[in-house]
């Protein structure tokens, strides 16, 4: 760096890449919310709605606006709980994504339905989503993924059983 | 194998006290001592039912004498508790070895407006192809599950709704009593053990 600042108009070009530079790490930054292992519940031909699950991380405290996919006319997302074996289900506004921490939306709590399906989701499937994000500056980001369908009895504990497996 | 459970286990844990509850299918239904799940043994709940199968046969707890019927109330676009149940019950029978064939499950739908018998079928099909599915008409489905104490409710969910509902599963004996309750929370062993307990007594 000594020998290229020493050197007035290659520091400025220096310079100015490193602004570009730190403005692109800032940026991508910003745009930081990680999707692990989504999947989507494969349905029997006529099943008009499924559940999307995943794993979510954002970098800043944000919140999960919404999300789309072209395989439904309908997609919400739902929270379900569950008391004294009573479980109830509703949709939600959005869903909160505390900096750092990763949400998990399975099938214990919060999850994305997909309603008023365009067609039967098989096992293999790769099904696009879209989900919008807002971060703490209000800035909203786009993420799109790709959720691989399971069979319904995939996700159970059984996949760590090895005595079940067939 | 090591989650594969056998009578023959729990009869040798059960000792004498096997042996007393053995009397229990005389048509008594002396209190059970469940390891995990809720004795239903002197409950007056779930008895009478008439309800459609997918074949539109007419079905009551009779039809399914002789066998260890599990009853699970629910929907097929229930995205998480519901699929969860009867992956679980599937597991079951195939953990219960020659003592899972008794199992009858059982899923009766509290939203028979979109649970057709075709969807149910095909629905229940995919966990295990024994498993049947029950439906009635509003009427049948509110008094059935009064019957069973159980709560369900439509959530509007935009222009569609989605529902809330107990996700508890029922099970009777052999004879037909209601016995045992087992939360969602339970995990299939902790479930067959339970369910072995039932099959000791009747």
């Amino acid at each position: 760096m000594n020998a290229l600042l020493n050197v007035r108009p290659r520091s400025f070009v220096s310079r100015t890449l490193v602004v570009a530079l730190l403005a692109g790490v800032s940026l991508s930054a910003v745009a930081e919310t990680r999707v692990e292992d989504p999947w989507v519940r494969a349905t029997v031909a006529g099943q008009p709605s499924s559940g999307a699950f995943m794993r979510i991380t954002a970098d800043t405290d944000s919140t999960l606006l919404s999300v789309s996919s072209p395989v439904a006319k309908d997609v919400q997302i739902h929270e379900m709980s569950m008391t004294n074996d009573v479980m109830r289900m509703g949709p939600v506004d959005a869903v909160p994504l505390p900096a750092g921490k990763t949400v998990a939306l399975d099938p214990e709590g919060y999850h994305v339905m997909l309603m008023g399906l365009n067609g039967q989701i098989e096992e293999g499937d790769q099904v696009p989503l879209t989900l919008t994000v807002k971060n703490a500056k209000g800035e909203t980001e786009v993420v799109n993924v790709s959720a691989p369908a399971r069979a319904a009895m995939a996700p159970m504990d059984m996949a760590h059983d090895p005595g079940m497996t067939h | 194998m090591n989650e594969f459970l056998t009578r023959r286990q729990v009869v040798t844990g059960m000792g004498l006290l096997g042996l007393g509850l053995l009397a229990g299918c005389d048509g008594s239904t002396t209190a059970l001592d469940f390891k995990y799940g809720k004795d239903l043994s002197n409950k007056i709940m779930g008895r009478t039912f008439k309800l459609t199968d997918t074949d539109g046969e007419v079905k009551t707890l009779s039809s399914y004498r002789g066998l260890m019927p599990m009853v699970f109330f629910g929907f097929t676009q229930c995205p998480a508790v519901c699929p969860t149940a009867l992956a679980r019950a599937a597991q079951i029978r195939k953990m219960m070895g020659e003592d899972g064939k008794t199992l009858q499950v059982i899923f009766i739908t509290v939203d028979p407006e979109r649970d057709t018998p075709q969807i149910l079928d095909a629905y229940v099909k995919q966990f295990d192809p024994t498993f049947v599915a029950l439906r009635g008409s509003l009427e049948d489905t509110a008094h059935v599950a009064k019957e069973f104490g159980v709560f369900y409710e439509k959530v509007p969910a935009g222009n569609t709704y989605t529902m809330s509902h107990t996700a508890t599963s029922f099970v009777f004996d052999s004879r037909g009593n209601l016995r045992l309750g087992l939360s969602p929370s339970l995990s299939a062993k902790q479930c067959a053990e339970d369910l072995l307990t039932v099959m000791e007594v009747c």
